[in-house]
């Protein structure tokens, strides 16, 4: 499902972004809209969605009066001439999913726009306010362009601003400079991120690119935090070595092939460089018993799974009392009440039913409460014990090691 | 909760002296009504210059958190910390004034301390979040920011202020007289740096009884001048003794309250015994008049312990047309008192040394605000 206006205005509100809307009927080309807000003092942008020889897709977004020749981008961006053409119509539905005449960088909220590399007029940055189509053809949007950088960090975008109209020489002593800009297709894992950008303009031609977009320059922890984030267990490997691989040498890279089942990163095994980064927060740490109480498997399977799936922070929600006893309340609950109605199919009085659980919940669930706050409080004071033991031990050890 | 109350009728002995006989005395050392009567709220509220819990302010508390009202703040009664800090999400910081007890019940600072401790564990006992409460004691946290903090406060209030407030007099001794920048500073966060390092900004909600409310006033008057946001408070009128509204909840009087301690025994024979009742004297005038629910003992319990507004609703209806006898009502007091009573005795018994300890660590809370 593609993003409404409404829900992209909600971002940019959330982002604390500053825009102005304006009404109109809907414009189709920049000369429609001008009529309607080109009086105003903004910058209008026109938006062209073009695709290469390679299905591979980019938006390039520019003032209005700025001359953009295809053939020399195509070439600037690595694909020859002739490389790019306007893309079909149906691709502003599939893939920015806006209407026609309303091509806009703000469409890459979309995830269908993953792929799809920008390219923004650097004559943007001089102006005051732009003027872009949030995804409707009925509204124009006035926003600054540091905004809609702020906007396109957001959505994991690096803004590049190009000089459009330059026509540098590419040839064999002069590689196309664009070519970064190109999507790559499928996002490779490279195995140590030195130095992602693999041409860099050479100065003197007044390019600006100021970073490029897909291979952004990103240190090897940082990505592990990232691939983290995503329940990821990066896992770094020497790709050029050999090792024998037989009877008595099983495939050393055997633990990193899908297994189908998604693993939980505590079954991730030993590949042969395989960094664990002490991600505790996705280790069950929590007891499994209530006193005199066992929680039902299914209660505990939903807690590994919530604490795998979290990204926020796997400790809290695992010790969010109140979540907990609600969810216990609803199974059983609904067990309860999956019962009550078996039996009094053949009695009048349907109504009883879900009151009773009402009642029944109410009741319950103010002990449950009381009772997990207990547990919580003594788990943490376990915890704190052993870590205040911990640390005193290895403070008197350094210490008496001084001597 | 109120006060454990002195002998009111000591007007000479320095603690609430300045007050005439004649009207209500409501400090922090005392409290008594004004001819054995009720306390009058009205102007007590008019007095401290504080407003009513009202509807707006509730439905606005229902709104902010997107739960609805504790049962206390909905019966515009009481107010309840455990539900402030859930439903607001936010830490809880517990001051424990064993300094305090130690100079005006003449203690020994041993015993006080010891008595500090047992109080925290019934305090953990409610429920309180470890994760987001940090409980402390004067005379173990007094000291660093704590400290300049107090004598930040101290040196905005002369001698002749603090005698006015809290009616010290020449022969208090001076741990009196300096103790108020004690119970005051708990309300700024740089007294706080392990919690709260860096965030000055943070505005802080004291919920009390009302008797502490000259505390707080001296608060809210010095903190602008030494550059800090004045606390915000809600405070709780007082609870009844079991006697009736004119009789005194006192230690020395065991059967003037309901004790956490007291066994489901102890507390039938107390309900039924000493809670004063407000049904009429014979079964036919009940029928006839109803019981008076302004005075009626039971029924005010029921309101601040029986969660269950329509359950309460009933019975005030039934009880006070005189369909229901006050036997009844007892009986159903009894029930919720025993059932609270035995939850906090199970829940006090599971708090060890240990858990007040980490309670009480001068630690960070790093989940405090989630």
């Amino acid at each position: 499902m593609g993003y409404t206006k409404d829900q992209l205005l909600a971002r940019l509100k959330e982002l604390q972004i500053d825009f102005v809307c304006y009404d109109h009927p809907a414009v189709l080309t920049v000369e429609a809209q001008a009529k309607y807000v080109g009086h105003l003092g903004g910058a209008l942008s026109k938006n062209l969605l073009l695709k290469d020889k390679k299905h591979r897709y980019y938006v390039v977004s520019a003032l209005a009066n700025t001359n953009i020749d295809l053939k020399v981008l195509s070439q600037r961006l690595g694909l020859g001439k002739g490389g790019l053409r306007m893309a079909a119509e149906e691709a502003l539905q599939e893939i920015l999913q806006v209407p026609l005449g309303c091509v806009t960088p703000l469409a890459l909220i979309n995830d269908s726009a993953r792929d799809v590399s920008l390219l923004l007029d650097q004559g943007f940055k001089s102006q005051q306010s732009c003027y872009f189509h949030p995804l409707t053809n009925e509204v124009t949007l006035s926003i600054s362009a540091s905004s809609l950088d702020k906007f396109l960090i957001s959505i994991g975008r690096q803004p590049s601003y190009v000089d459009l109209e330059a026509n540098p020489a590419v040839g064999k002593d002069n590689p196309p400079d664009l070519a970064s800009l190109a999507p790559s297709g499928v996002p490779t894992l490279p195995d140590k991120v030195e130095n992602a950008v693999t041409c860099i303009p050479t100065g003197n031609d007044g390019l600006t690119v100021k970073k490029p977009t897909k291979l952004a320059a990103i240190s090897a922890s940082s990505l592990d935090k990232f691939l983290i984030s995503i329940g990821r267990q990066p896992s770094y490997v020497d790709l050029e070595a050999n090792p024998a691989v037989g009877k008595d040498n099983p495939p050393d890279l055997a633990s990193l092939a899908p297994s189908g089942v998604p693993t939980l990163p505590d079954k991730v095994e030993n590949a042969v460089t395989c960094i664990p980064t002490g991600n505790d927060g996705l280790t069950v740490k929590k007891p499994t018993k209530l006193a005199g109480e066992a929680k039902s498997p299914a209660a505990l399977q939903k807690e590994k799974l919530q604490k795998v799936q979290s990204s926020i922070d796997p400790l809290a929600e695992a010790t969010n009392i109140e979540k907990l006893v609600k969810e216990i309340m609803d199974k059983t609950s609904t067990a309860f009440l999956n019962e009550v109605a078996e039996i009094t199919k053949n009695l009048n009085d349907p109504q009883i039913v879900p009151s009773v659980s009402d009642v029944v919940k109410r009741r319950v669930s103010s002990d449950l409460e009381h009772m997990m706050m207990s547990l919580k409080n003594a788990a943490y004071t376990q915890g704190f014990q052993a870590g205040f033991q911990a640390t005193l031990r290895s403070s008197l050890q350094s210490l008496s090691m001084q001597k | 909760m109120a006060e454990e109350p002195k002998n009111g009728d000591a007007v000479g002995s320095g603690v609430g002296g300045r007050e005439a006989d004649e009207e209500q005395v409501v400090n922090p050392w005392e409290v008594t009504a004004k001819d054995g009567g009720k306390i009058d709220y009205d102007k007590l509220i008019e007095k401290f210059g504080c407003q009513r819990l009202e509807e707006p302010l509730v439905r606005r508390v229902e709104r902010l958190t997107g739960r609805p009202a504790h049962v206390f703040l909905r019966r515009g009664v009481f107010f309840a910390h455990r539900y402030l800090q859930d439903a607001f999400k936010v830490p809880l910081v517990i001051q424990l004034t064993d300094d305090e007890k130690c100079m005006w019940k003449n203690l020994t600072v041993e015993e006080s301390k010891r008595l500090a401790r047992e109080n925290a564990k019934d305090i953990i006992a409610c429920g309180f979040d470890i994760t987001r409460t940090f409980i402390f004691s004067d005379f173990n946290y007094v000291g660093s920011a704590f400290y300049e903090n107090m004598v930040k406060v101290a040196k905005c209030v002369t001698f002749n202020k603090v005698v006015g407030i809290f009616g010290f007099t020449n022969e208090d001794h001076i741990g009196k007289i300096s103790f108020p920048p004690v119970q005051a500073v708990p309300s700024f966060p740089s007294s706080f740096p392990h919690l709260f390092s860096g965030k000055d900004n943070l505005r802080c909600l004291i919920p009390c009884a009302i008797d502490q409310d000259p505390y707080f006033r001296m608060t809210r008057d010095v903190a602008p001048r030494i550059g800090y946001q004045k606390p915000a408070l809600i405070e709780s009128s007082f609870f009844p003794a079991l006697q009736g509204e004119t009789g005194k909840m006192s230690a020395s009087d065991p059967n003037s309250a309901i004790y956490v301690t007291d066994s489901s025994k102890d507390i039938k024979n107390k309900v039924n015994r000493y809670a004063f009742s407000g049904g009429q004297d014979s079964i036919e005038n009940h029928r006839k008049y109803g019981a008076n629910l302004e005075v009626d003992i039971p029924v005010k319990y029921l309101g601040f312990f029986l969660e269950d507004d329509v359950e309460l609703d009933h019975i005030r209806k039934e009880y006070g047309a005189g369909r229901m006898l006050t036997g009844e009502v007892k009986k159903r007091l009894i029930e919720v008192l025993s059932e609270l009573v035995e939850r906090h005795q199970r829940a006090r018994a599971a708090v060890t040394d240990e858990m007040v300890d980490a309670f009480m660590a001068v630690r960070p809370l790093p989940h405090m605000f989630s």
